[in-house]
């Protein structure tokens, strides 16, 4: 197990620096960022000088290590855009992001597995039927029209939901909270619909999908002929064996909760990182976006690493695979 | 029903059959065309998908317009509310026309043939992709699958936006300025794609290591098989399951990320719009009275991915032989 | 999941209690994007300029109606010893938000900031050679030359102390490239009439009402600025009562705004002019199907002048919000005439036999570059062009993109045709001529991406930098005019028109430079 952890860590510092270069070359083809920095009367002389100035004239493989050389002692930056630390302001921005994405994966995980599970039990029932069908809607129109069409209904027709921001925040220590007050969580409803929504019919169908195959399978067979009650078959046996591929899904979803909160977070006005770096990239703020995308990377690779702890954890036969791939 | 007429004679006939059907095979031959009969879902899911499908792909022989001509647009037939005459022109459109006088009708056609075009190829990409790989890095494991699933970690990381905007961009630098307006479908093709294969690699690799450790294969490998047709024959039928429950939202997953991308100011060109795009144009107007802009794309749009989807449900269940 | 619908509701209700309407001296106030920097200096850019307007002021001021207003400065004159002096008169009494008193010296300074780099108001400043104290009321600026408009490059240039400025370690503008931030990104210390409250970039700036500034007291007490970048959300906030004013309104929303209760529309045209303009001077085109250079051709750009229909664009694409016009600079600017503002109507006979004399009787295709998030729908315009110009068989390729990618096009003349957009600052057409018709050399040209080079021009347009006799320049001015508008460099389309929205009882005018004053909000 300690072996396994320590090469899955070494293997997760790899795919950092790969994310950190390939974020690197990207940028080049995002757009110059001076044209966003200056005025219209800058002269291109003074163009030129502001591209020496900022090290973007030096050839990529220069750009790169210096720019990993101070990344590597902590130091990000400072935002083209925004002229603060690209650390600081993306530490301000992510706890509404995360936020966000924790409630809305919250939410689609424990309605995505009920939901899940009770239309794997009741196939042919007229409401699991309906569940499957409408949870369909929310996969088949794109996430901005839906968040579109939310704060249309709640917000201007109905004017019950705030159509816009955070609402009220409180401040605690240096994470800034939205669920502290009565205007900050109701804020949160009708984005965190939106970024869920999709989640919860991918999970539900997954789990719906797994628990009919487990079912089938010999072993819950025999729990059954054992005498087991339909409780106990239902729960502690199907539903422990579906959540192998369901947690590797959650988690990869988990990810791009976190990369479909960019849609969201710019329908809503929602502060969080998502909305920074699409900002950050229709202004070529290259220090931003490209801390964003190591901060991104970060996630999925520690999220990854879980998911794989996970699967070694509760699929025993795994761990003999792993054994084997040493030599 | 023909066909089940055909073959019926044949599945009783032992001599016409020499060898014993494949397990595909007899899905197909009995119970498939059963079960779409008699499933009101699939049935109507079905013909809402071929229609659409077919009025995309014939759209150029039933559309009353070519929206993708822009020399034969009016400007002046602009935000025609549907069935009234324009205020202008006198021109009336049944579905109303959009901001540059497109019909909508026509518009609609030819925006989801590109949608369309854009989500299969897209899909077929990313399966074709994703469970090469998973195969390949499930049931070598060691370093090949460490290596893939690293690489698969990278990818994932990239959100597709910017996945799209890094092909844009070096597609640039490479395609002469001739093919540029072709090339904007194919980014985007090769944009959604890559940016999905991730999901089918690592379900078909999870599969596959649980699999590959059950006696049918481990026999299959000591009577000397070749670890292709192991994985053709005895792992993928095992794994479609998962497969194409990604790949059925995939489609419309697809669909909608390429509106998605069109949001965020990348996609086909908006004198070829997808239906994306068309949404996209047309959530500018919901607050000012032309409806039906967003309204009918939209419709389009929720009717074939939800079709789509309903008749993926359908044939997952009907595929898998131990759901019955 | 009982519990949870259970909390929905009440928060509902909750939501549903929210006042309507804040109080009346709170303003809340919302446009599509954050000044980027609160550092007076730093960017010469539109949201920054407008919001630190409200905390920083400057020694002329821009009414709405275009003409210079004394703010920081009462007076204001060329010394009638030397042509190429400026004298400003400091106003006396004014202070800083932290209490200090202004004099000359934090003029002076102050320009000196703003005219060294990396200061983005820097190429404003660069006929500027030195900026002096003559007493503690009085400032003269030496120029290179005489600049008779040189007080107009002033309307932006902010005035900061410069005791706070040297105990803070900002002297100079915020550098990039040293990697720090600098104080003056998020504090302030201003003689402007709101003191800044709290700042979170992007998020929302509160600013209050500086009680010690000199001028009377504004209606508005209280300044919530919230950026939405999405039009549909920043609509749907003011319907819903969220906010009070919405800066920039699509256009298609105006009239279904003004026709809600509760909200009404200004309107005002803005300093701003859309038009097209092409390579007319490289021997072929990169992105063109034939092996030389049709916009070369006068036939072409008449063929195109021609086939153009702005009151179609106006009436359908702007939804009659535009100021349809083939002179290529806005009406409040010093050298527009009525006569380079009139435009036939199109006539497609007339521009294919102008094509076909040219020698393009089958046409030909050509890439159209286009901004889709820089102007009032820029990328609806282009398509609506594409339209036209599909017409007279001109095949147009349209790729419209982000502005980060489009303007570089421009400046790296990577592109055959685009479309831009252009405001003048100074409200004098030498800034036109400037950055758009003169050769591109130096500081000049920088936006003449129709590799247009026209010597004599040239020399006209030099010489304007210098004159004082203002009735010859204006002279020249109409002669360099006719000579551009002869050899069709833009092809005009409109002046934009803005529109703020906001709820009755507001009343605020339109600025044409997008720079409104929430100190000229009245109450009703």
């Amino acid at each position: 197990m300690l072996a396994y952890t320590i090469r899955r860590l070494l293997q997760s510092l790899i795919v950092m620096l790969v994310v950190a270069l390939v974020a690197f070359s990207l940028f080049r083809f995002v757009g110059d960022p001076i044209s966003s920095m200056v005025g219209q009367e800058t002269t291109l002389a003074e163009r030129e000088a502001m591209r020496d100035a900022l090290g973007l004239n030096q050839p990529f493989p220069v750009q790169f290590f210096s720019y990993m050389g101070r990344v590597l002692q902590g130091d990000f930056g400072i935002s083209y855009r925004l002229q603060q630390p690209v650390m600081e302001l993306i530490l301000s921005r992510l706890p509404a992001t995360l936020e966000l994405a924790l409630i809305s994966g919250f939410f689609a995980f424990v309605i995505g597995v009920s939901f899940g599970v009770y239309t794997a039990l009741n196939r042919r029932g007229w409401l699991a039927n309906a569940i499957m069908t409408t949870s369909l809607i929310g996969v088949s129109l794109p996430t901005f029209l839906i968040g579109v069409l939310l704060i249309w209904v709640f917000a201007v027709e109905f004017q019950v939901l705030p159509s816009f921001g955070r609402g009220d925040t409180v401040d605690i220590g240096w994470w800034r909270t939205g669920l502290l007050t009565p205007s900050g969580r109701v804020s949160l409803i009708l984005p965190a619909i939106t970024l869920g929504l999709y989640q919860l019919t991918l999970i539900m169908r997954l789990v719906r999908a797994e628990m009919l195959e487990v079912l089938r399978t010999d072993y819950i067979k025999f729990a059954r002929a054992r005498g087991l009650s339909n409780r106990a078959v239902h729960f502690g046996h199907a539903l422990k064996n579906t959540l192998v591929p369901v947690i590797t899904i959650t988690g990869l979803q988990f990810g791009s909760i976190i990369a479909f909160s960019i849609i969201t977070e710019t329908v809503f006005q929602w502060p969080g990182v998502g909305a920074l770096f699409i900002n950050s990239v229709r202004f070529v703020d290259v220090p931003v976006m490209a801390a964003y995308l190591m901060l991104i990377a970060l996630v999925f690779v520690v999220i990854n690493l879980i998911v794989d702890l996970l699967y070694y954890a509760v699929d025993p036969r795994l761990r003999v695979e792993s054994g084997g791939a040493k030599h | 029903m023909s066909d089940n007429a055909a073959r019926d004679p044949a599945s009783q006939d032992p001599i016409a059959v020499p060898a014993p059907p494949s397990a595909w095979r007899r899905a197909w031959d009995s119970d498939i065309a059963y079960s779409f009969r008699t499933s009101p879902m699939a049935l109507i899911s079905g013909v809402v998908a071929t229609i659409i499908i077919l009025a995309a792909v014939l759209a150029p022989w039933i559309a009353p317009y070519n929206p993708f001509d822009p020399g034969s647009l009016n400007l002046m037939d602009g935000f025609t509310p549907p069935m009234e005459p324009n205020a202008f022109t006198g021109n009336v459109y049944w579905l109303g026309t959009d901001n540059q006088g497109r019909d909508i009708f026509s518009t609609i056609l030819y925006g989801a043939r590109i949608s369309l075009f854009v989500g299969f190829a897209a899909v077929i990409f990313a399966m074709v992709l994703g469970i090469t790989l998973g195969l390949i890095a499930g049931y070598r494991g060691g370093w090949v699958d460490s290596l893939l699933m690293r690489v698969a970690d990278v990818q994932l990381t990239f959100p597709s936006i910017l996945l799209a905007l890094l092909i844009f961009g070096i597609a640039r630098g490479f395609i002469p300025p001739a093919y540029r307006e072709t090339m904007a479908i194919w980014v985007l093709i090769v944009a959604i794609g890559l940016s999905d294969w991730v999901q089918y690699a690592r379900v078909v690799r999870g599969a596959t290591m649980v699999e590959k450790g059950k006696e049918y294969v481990q026999a299959a490998r000591v009577i000397g098989r070749h670890p292709a047709s192991i994985l053709m024959r005895h792992i993928l039928p095992n794994v479609m399951g998962p497969v194409l429950v990604i790949a059925t939202i995939g489609l419309a997953l697809a669909i909608i990320a390429e509106a998605t991308l069109s949001f965020l100011g990348v996609g086909v060109p908006p004198t070829q719009p997808s239906l994306g795009t068309l949404i996209r144009i047309g959530q500018g107007f919901l607050f000012s009275g032309e409806w039906w802009i967003l309204a009918f794309p939209s419709i389009a749009l929720l009717a074939l991915a939800l079709s789509v989807n309903l008749l993926g449900d359908w044939l997952r269940d009907a595929l898998n032989p131990r759901l019955r | 999941m009982r519990k949870f619908l259970i909390t929905a509701s009440v928060l509902a209700l909750a939501a549903g209690a929210l006042p309507a309407s804040a109080e009346a001296e709170t303003l809340r106030w919302a446009r599509v994007g954050d000044a980027l920097t609160l550092d007076p200096h730093s960017q010469n850019e539109g949201p920054t300029h407008t919001l630190n307007h409200h905390i920083y002021e400057t020694l002329v001021g821009r009414a709405v109606d275009g003409s210079l207003t004394p703010r920081l400065a009462t007076e204001w004159g060329i010394t009638e010893d030397d042509d190429t002096v400026w004298e400003f008169k400091i106003r006396e009494g004014v202070t800083f938000h932290d209490g200090q008193e202004l004099t000359a010296e934090d003029v002076v300074f102050s320009l000196d900031r703003a005219r060294t780099p990396p200061s983005g108001m820097a190429a404003l400043h660069a006929a500027v050679e030195e900026v002096t104290a003559v007493d503690d009321y009085t400032v003269h600026v030496k120029l290179s030359g005489p600049a008779p408009l040189y007080v107009q490059n002033l309307t932006n240039t902010f005035i900061m102390s410069k005791e706070w400025a040297e105990e803070n370690d900002t002297t100079t503008a915020p550098n990039f490239a040293a990697g720090e931030e600098s104080y003056s990104v998020r504090n302030t210390n201003g003689t402007g009439p709101y003191r800044l409250v709290s700042r979170d970039p992007e998020v929302r700036t509160v600013l209050e009402a500086f009680e010690g500034h000199w001028d009377e007291a504004p209606a508005v007490t209280e300044i919530i600025y919230t950026p939405i970048a999405e039009a549909a959300t920043r609509v749907a906030a003011l319907l819903s009562g969220e906010v009070d004013i919405v800066q920039d309104v699509p256009v298609q929303d105006i009239a279904r705004l003004e026709g809600t209760d509760g909200i009404s529309v200004v309107r005002g045209p803005e300093n701003r002019n859309i038009f097209f303009s092409y390579d007319m001077t490289s021997e072929t085109l990169a992105s063109a199907n034939v092996d030389d250079n049709p916009f070369a051709k006068p036939e072409v750009r008449e063929a195109m002048a021609l086939a153009v229909d702005r009151d179609a664009i106006r009436q359908v694409v702007m939804r009659g919000e535009s100021d349809p016009s083939a002179a290529p600079l806005p009406p409040f600017v010093n050298g527009w005439t009525e006569e380079m503002h009139a435009y036939d109507a199109p006539d497609i006979e007339r521009a294919i036999e102008l094509m076909n004399e040219a020698g393009y009787e089958d046409g030909f295709s050509v890439d159209l570059h286009c901004p889709n998030d820089r102007y009032l729908n820029d990328e609806a315009i282009c398509q609506a062009l594409v339209g036209m110009l599909g017409r007279i068989n001109m095949n147009v390729n349209l790729v419209s993109q982000s502005r980060s990618l489009h303007f570089p096009l421009i400046e790296n003349w990577e592109t055959d045709f685009y479309l831009l957009g252009w405001g003048v600052p100074t409200f004098d057409s030498q800034y036109v001529f400037d950055f758009l018709v003169h050769t591109r050399e130096g500081s000049y040209g920088a936006f003449n991406g129709t590799r247009y080079s026209n010597e004599e021009l040239d020399g006209k347009i030099e010489q304007l930098a210098t004159m004082t006799d203002l009735e010859a320049r204006d002279a020249l001015i109409a002669e360099i005019w006719e000579e551009v508008m002869e050899d069709r460099i833009f092809l005009n389309i409109h002046n934009q028109v803005l529109a703020y929205a906001m709820r009755d009882g507001i009343n605020l005018e339109v600025h044409p430079e997008n720079q409104p004053r929430m100190t000229t909000v009245t109450f009703d």
